[in-house]
């Protein structure tokens, strides 16, 4: 009894040496570049520092009071607002749609799915990019429609009452395949037989959607209205390519500011501010997110 | 799936919500389809035509110059192949770490599991905005800045989280049994991981491969943070550099930017469903 137990024991003691050995190489890297440059971010955030210069001066909470009085950065964190609601009131149902109808359609409608993932495919760069030249004034696509109908030149990114809205255009451009890949990954994991009993029972395909396959699915809608918030307000490439922030500061981000902030202006203690001020707000919204979906579930 | 319903088969079809889900779609595929044609058909107009004329009108005659000039700049190539090593090299170490990891988190008890596994799953929801500046100032102090080198421990520690994470729970997949049997056959911990584990996870790892090395594929902000020049810059920045030289020549940008998608397109085409399913895994992060 006793040496089962020390054998026991001292398999346990093998497995932890084992497990450590495996391990050491994530965590090294998870300590180096998460944990470490998160602290860093809100050491920095209490300097002044140009962050060539060895010269660090420290100034305290100036910097964070400086990010609350700034009206650029809360005229961002608007636009990232906006970004998050026409996100999930466009991406969501325009996602849960058409992977029904690639659920409905099995492989007959590969042709669709084909070109429905093509967004996916490209760089938020190369998307950002494509834009900024297919919505242009002169030789852009709406311009084209709009003389197809005998209208005039239609001018999306330069006008600053429409540059945020057509920016939010092209990110639903680029996600909505995402979600719809999302969703089909989740209709995928749905039990087939649950389809054929409703068939046998009588159902139509609409009812077992709404009835079956649609709350079945709360979950996966969840985690995608989670990641969706998440995305759009750390959102950056695409933004900073397609319009710089411009024109004025109609379409400036929480990210393209920080961006800005530290790496034209090199003002990297207050560009830290910045970052950590997202961090912060990220968190906080995701976490109020979380915790009213997973609230309601119970009720 | 593809044994399920289509309208045809059924008795009580609903005609209604069929039209409008053809609607939908077909506009759908238009508003996928019409900028991407835009983009590979403006590649191949002449200067002059994107000037002179709307967006639709067709190419007088394709003209392939602006394909040409991309391909025979020597640049254009110095990109591609700083964006090949870096994927190769970001994937192998991704997955090779990634696996040794999520072996102990889905095979053994040990009193860290949880706060590792949960410190591993907080971390993909950070914000890498929030890790940018101290990055990069580790990358200047480790002197690496402006080298190819720079890009690959950023891939792969972005990566990792979700790699992790996702191969624990395929391995966990993985019946025991299997395990205990090449244990009998005298196999210690780590040849069971490399014996039959690694070899077991196969699936899981390509579709991990797929999913990350599109992502790596694509990225922007620390390649454009963390390195300068044009030797040693990846494919994405190529887009922003040609953006510098040729901003007012919207055709030759077009085909610069036919021609980095083209990759992907051409990975697509061969592996349709590994990369669907691909997606689909990286998708199942929430």
């Amino acid at each position: 009894m006793k040496g089962s137990t020390t054998l026991a024991k001292r398999r346990q003691r093998a497995s932890a040496i084992c497990a450590a050995v495996f391990l050491t190489p994530v965590i090294i890297l998870m300590l180096v570049y998460f944990v470490y440059p998160i602290i860093a971010t809100f050491a920095n955030s209490l300097t002044r520092w140009n962050g060539i210069s060895p010269e660090k001066i420290f100034v305290g909470s100036y910097n964070w009071n400086k990010l609350i009085h700034d009206a650029k950065f809360w005229k961002a964190f608007g636009n990232n607002i906006k970004v998050m609601a026409i996100s999930l009131i466009v991406q969501m149902p325009i996602g849960i749609l058409l992977a029904t109808f690639l659920d409905a359609g099995g492989k007959k409608f590969n042709i669709f799915k084909i070109i429905w993932f093509l967004p996916l495919l490209m760089s938020s760069v190369a998307v950002g990019y494509l834009f900024h030249y297919a919505l242009a004034t002169n030789s852009g696509i709406f311009t084209a429609i709009s003389e197809l109908f005998g209208g005039g030149k239609v001018d999306l990114l330069g006008n600053q009452g429409t540059a945020l809205y057509a920016v939010i255009g092209v990110i639903c451009w680029q996600f909505i395949p995402f979600y719809m890949v999302y969703y089909m990954a989740g209709y995928s994991s749905i039990d087939e037989s649950l389809y054929e009993a409703a068939i046998v029972d009588g159902a139509t395909r609409t009812q077992y959607v709404t009835k079956i396959a649609l709350p079945m699915l709360v979950p996966t809608i969840k985690s995608a209205i989670v990641l969706s918030i998440t995305g759009s307000l750390k959102y950056f490439d695409l933004v900073y390519v397609m319009t710089g922030g411009g024109p004025g500061e109609s379409t400036e981000l929480m990210a393209t500011y920080m961006y800005k902030e530290s790496f034209s202006k090199y003002n990297m203690g207050y560009g830290s501010s910045i970052a950590g001020g997202m961090f912060i707000l990220i968190t906080l919204i995701a976490g109020v997110t979380m915790y009213v979906m997973n609230r309601k579930k119970e009720d | 799936m593809a044994k399920k319903n289509t309208a045809g088969e059924s008795g009580k079809k609903n005609y209604g919500a069929w039209i409008a889900a053809v609607v939908l779609s077909v506009f759908w595929m238009l508003v996928t389809f019409v900028p991407f044609s835009f983009m590979v058909m403006t590649g191949f107009k002449q200067k002059i035509e994107t000037i002179m004329y709307g967006a639709f009108h067709m190419p007088e005659k394709f003209y392939p110059d602006n394909y040409k000039g991309v391909i025979t700049d020597p640049t254009f190539w110095t990109y591609f192949r700083n964006s090949v090593i870096v994927l190769i090299i970001s994937l192998i170490i991704l997955l090779f770490i990634s696996a040794c990891a999520a072996y102990p988190l889905s095979r053994f008890k040990f009193k860290l599991r949880g706060p590792i596994y949960f410190l591993i799953v907080a971390a993909m929801s950070v914000p890498m905005h929030v890790t940018l500046i101290p990055v990069f100032n580790m990358t200047i102090n480790m002197g690496l800045y402006d080298t190819i080198w720079a890009l690959i421990p950023t891939n792969v520690a972005f990566a990792t989280p979700i790699s992790v994470f996702i191969l624990t729970g395929f391995m966990e997949g993985i019946p025991k049994e299997l395990e205990e049997a090449a244990d009998i056959d005298g196999c210690g911990r780590f040849g069971r991981f490399f014996k039959v584990i690694l070899p077991l996870s196969t699936p899981g790892l390509s579709t991990l491969a797929i999913y990350n090395g599109v992502n790596m594929w694509n990225e922007f902000i620390f390649a454009f943070t963390l390195t300068q020049s044009e030797s040693n810059r990846t494919l994405p920045l190529a887009l922003w550099n040609y953006q510098g030289q040729y901003s007012s020549n919207t055709a030759m940008i077009m085909a610069c930017l036919t021609l980095s998608v083209l990759p992907m397109i051409i990975l697509f085409i061969f592996m349709q469903e590994k990369l669907v399913k691909g997606m689909m895994a990286g998708a199942v992060k929430g």
